[in-house]
């Protein structure tokens, strides 16, 4: 095939062509550029090295482990273990102390709130906010009002077991559904929503019988509530007199959850955090301001 | 009319009429008995094109009074273009829609309401979306409709067959509708760049095999002495997709009449084969398709001589040998174990050099003709996108090596590194081939405006570079704020403020986008009336003759 093979020298660059053409395209017969070639020799070489200093090929049962033995599990494994390690020494004295020792402690408490604002940003804050403040179904932990006590012990204990969480040692309340269940008719929902409205501050609609509501309330609702509506942490039942309610301050929020109330659900967070954590956060959002 | 005496219908005809009625009938079957509304439209779609392709080749057949096509006309080949007409068109018709869904998502992570909350709209569905449609419907299409012009102008052969090139490019369309309509309406096998479900996947497959068959029969039909340099990328794309494909879409489905299917690979086995796959669509799709289209059209256009044919020589098959086993890269620090890891990272910087191999080639092509660039945006886009090339296969091995990817892994930097290879390399390259083929397929003098050649230029280099540094700010910010400790050690940062950290350049990305999509709606434009009002580039030479003699 060699005769139809028309070198030709490139008037241009002096390069000769290999002769063929393919619909006026031509190539010239440049030799592969130096550093090209030296460069790509050198990321081999390169790469053999790496493949003698680390695992790289695999064998029939096995593979080649590298001159060092090298083994990026348990560095990393290594790595956590020291982190852990260096945290323990105030961690274990955090685990070990009284609320009021750590509070009375700049070293534990400066470590508490530290680990505590970690842990709360990327475990509490896709539910309860960034600075805690809360939306409709997920208490606000600024505020003073709390359903299940905003002591350090009580605040420590609903991070343990969570609430209705299915823990055996989760705080639990179940409001009836006094609406859905009949338990109520649809003129004594309407007068005991009123009755809470207009002791919460709310307006109440016009024409409803609101000492009939206090009837009903005092009948059905003060045994958790409270007869005084400030709520009884022991149940879990939150204050009526609240500034913020957990499921929307109004008279319509008010009716649906009297008719079938939502029960929110906080996970337990014992094994899922450690302890030193688990107290941390106790801290850190009881110094939100609220804390009892 | 013994002359124009009927023949039977071809072997051929008879074939693809024949399997595309069997496809009709079952395709209407499985709509008549499925429980799944999206396999019903999905097999109705595909039992309409299947019935309308059908008419459609009798009625071929009955308009040419059954004659074949001439191979040559007046002793030159008579290539069969409209095919690659049809293939362009597509591409800039789904390059807009790809880029344009593109823009949608890239606002959607700055401004999460634009999701309103619809099934349809939201990320999730809108992101294979934007994928598939600029790799696979915009990038396949300029694939197809380039392979199959400078196949035949490069072997000096017609393509084989009547049906079979028609079949190939419009399956191939076909395949991508049911493909991004399955995304919208909620089907996915979820596997990154492999979404579609196992029927669409079969589909493509018998697609695919005809679009090989079609590819070696062009090349066994050449007058040509030796394979030119585009068709062994071209060649290997093509192989390389077919084996690609079957490995990792292997799939078992629940019934024939649904459309959920379970993968067959589980675990980290899964997950290698995935990014085996992943890589090498990156590797002979994105780039050993590419660089076929680079080394017709970079050369045609600058009107120079190759640079090295050594040089083309040896990086491609460098290239094909080392490519495949780069794919563990994608997986370093997890269940992979790490000597497989540790292979993926150096063979991913012996890449390096072959990478930059076809970068060479293209740049130096142009030595002799640099001038050119002053005076042709198209020469320089397609220059540029070499540039672009040679940039994100360096920052590639760079951000394959184990160290570098403990804090690029997960961040917007392999974003943004996508980008500068798809806007730059993949973008610019279809683009430059576009420019160039629509006036000669059209048989037009030149493009309508080289000014607005130079307009979208502009655009959208500003654009892709808003892109890639905004994503390479954002994500080694990011990876250092999931890395930050404070002195007790703790996290420094929650995941919600790195989130709220990228926000401004989201916003500066989504700009970008934007500039990209005004200049493709540019390009449109300009084609368009390349098309509609281009110069006739032999009518006028002819038109002017007659009136010269009419004087």
């Amino acid at each position: 095939m060699a005769d139809i093979h028309h070198k030709e020298i490139d008037e241009i660059s002096g390069v000769e062509t290999t002769g063929h053409e393919w619909d006026g395209l031509k190539e010239l017969n440049n030799p592969l550029p130096k550093w090209w070639l030296y460069l790509f020799y050198a990321c081999i070489v390169w790469a053999i090295g790496y493949w003698v200093v680390y695992p790289s090929w695999p064998l029939i049962s096995g593979y080649t482990h590298g001159v060092f033995g090298d083994s990026q599990r348990a560095d990393a494994i290594a790595t956590y273990d020291k982190a852990i390690a260096d945290r323990s020494h105030l961690g274990d004295q955090l685990v070990n102390a009284s609320f009021d020792e750590i509070l009375s402690t700049p070293a534990l408490l400066e470590f508490a709130l530290a680990n505590g604002q970690a842990a709360f940003g990327d475990n509490c804050a896709p539910c309860h906010g960034s600075g805690g403040t809360g939306a409709v179904g997920y208490p606000n932990l600024q505020d003073d009002s709390w359903i299940w006590g905003g002591t350090l012990d009580d605040i420590q204990t609903t991070l343990l077991y969570g609430i209705r969480s299915g823990n055996d040692d989760a705080r639990i309340a179940e409001m009836p559904a006094f609406g859905k269940d009949e338990l109520l008719t649809k003129e004594e929902i309407d007068q005991v929503a009123n009755f809470v409205a207009s002791k919460a501050g709310l307006e109440p609609e016009a024409g409803v019988d609101l000492a009939a509501g206090e009837t009903v309330f005092t009948d059905n609702c003060a045994a958790c509530h409270g007869e005084d509506l400030k709520g009884i942490q022991d149940t879990g039942a939150p204050s009526l007199l609240s500034a913020n309610y957990l499921y929307g301050k109004s008279l319509k929020a008010i009716k649906a959850q009297v008719n079938s109330p939502r029960h929110g659900v906080m996970p337990a967070w014992v094994g899922r955090l450690d302890p030193a954590t688990i107290k941390s956060l106790a801290v850190y959002v009881h110094s939100f301001g609220g804390g009892q | 009319m013994a002359q124009t005496k009927a023949r039977f219908i071809s072997l051929e005809e008879g074939f693809f009429a024949a399997f595309l009625v069997a496809l009709a009938f079952a395709c209407l079957i499985i709509a008549g008995k499925t429980y799944d509304q999206v396999m019903a439209f999905h097999t109705g779609i595909g039992a309409l094109a299947a019935a309308v392709s059908v008419f459609v080749i009798f009625k071929s057949y009955f308009d040419s009074d059954g004659m074949p096509i001439p191979q040559e006309i007046d002793g030159k080949p008579n290539y069969n273009m409209g095919p690659v007409k049809f293939g362009a068109v597509a591409a800039m018709f789904w390059g807009i829609a790809g880029f344009t869904v593109g823009l949608i998502i890239a606002s959607q992570l700055a401004f999460p309401a634009l999701n309103f909350d619809l099934p349809w709209t939201n990320f999730g569905r809108m992101r294979p979306l934007h994928t598939s449609a600029v790799i696979f419907a915009f990038g396949g299409n300029v694939l197809l409709a380039t392979s199959m012009y400078v196949v035949q102008r490069t072997s000096r052969a017609r393509m084989p067959g009547k049906v079979l090139p028609w079949f190939v490019i419009i399956g191939y369309n076909v395949f991508i509708v049911i493909a991004g309509t399955g995304y919208l309406l909620g089907v996915t096998e979820s596997k990154e760049y492999a979404e579609p479900e196992w029927y669409a996947d079969l589909w493509l497959t018998i697609v695919w095999v005809a679009y090989l068959f079609l590819f070696l029969g062009t090349i066994w039909k050449r007058k040509e002495p030796h394979i030119y340099v585009a068709n062994w990328f071209y060649l290997a794309f093509i192989v390389t997709i077919a084996m690609l494909h079957l490995v990792n879409n292997a799939t078992v489905p629940v019934s024939v009449f649904g459309t959920k299917s379970y993968i067959v690979w589980s675990g980290v086995q899964d997950a290698m084969v995935q990014w085996w796959y992943g890589h090498n669509a990156v590797g002979f799709f994105l780039t050993a398709g590419f660089l076929a289209i680079m080394y017709y059209f970079v050369p045609k256009r600058a009107d120079r001589p190759v640079y090295s044919y050594r040089l083309s020589i040896v990086h491609f098959w460098a290239l094909i040998f080392i490519y495949i086993w780069a794919g563990p890269h994608h997986l370093h620090y997890t269940a992979l174990p790490q000597w497989a890891s540790t292979l993926g990272a150096t063979f991913s910087i012996i890449l390096w050099m072959p990478s930059w191999g076809g970068m060479i080639n293209g740049l130096m092509t142009l030595s002799g003709a640099w001038d050119k660039l002053r005076t042709d945006p198209v020469l320089r886009m397609m220059v540029v996108s070499v540039a672009f090339y040679g940039m994100s296969t360096f920052e590639g091995p760079l951000m394959s090596i184990r160290s570098v990817n403990s804090l690029s892994h997960y961040t917007d930097w392999t974003i943004g590194h996508v980008h500068s290879g798809a806007l730059g390399w993949v973008g610019y390259i279809s683009f430059g081939a576009l420019y160039c083929l629509i006036p000669w397929l059209w048989n037009k003098r030149g493009l309508y405006s080289l000014k607005l050649v130079d307009w979208h230029f502009w655009l959208s280099t500003i654009g892709i570079v808003l892109y890639i540094c905004s994503m390479w700010v954002s994500g080694i910010m990011q990876g250092l704020m999931w890395r930050a400790y404070d002195q007790l050690g703790f996290l420094e940062y929650s995941f919600i403020e790195t989130v709220e950290a990228m926000h401004p350049f989201y916003i500066i990305r989504a700009l970008g986008g934007a500039l990209f999509v005004t200049g493709a709606l540019i390009m449109a434009y300009n084609l368009w009336m390349t098309v509609r009002h281009g110069e006739a580039e032999e009518a006028e030479a002819t038109a002017a003759g007659s009136l010269a003699a009419a004087e």
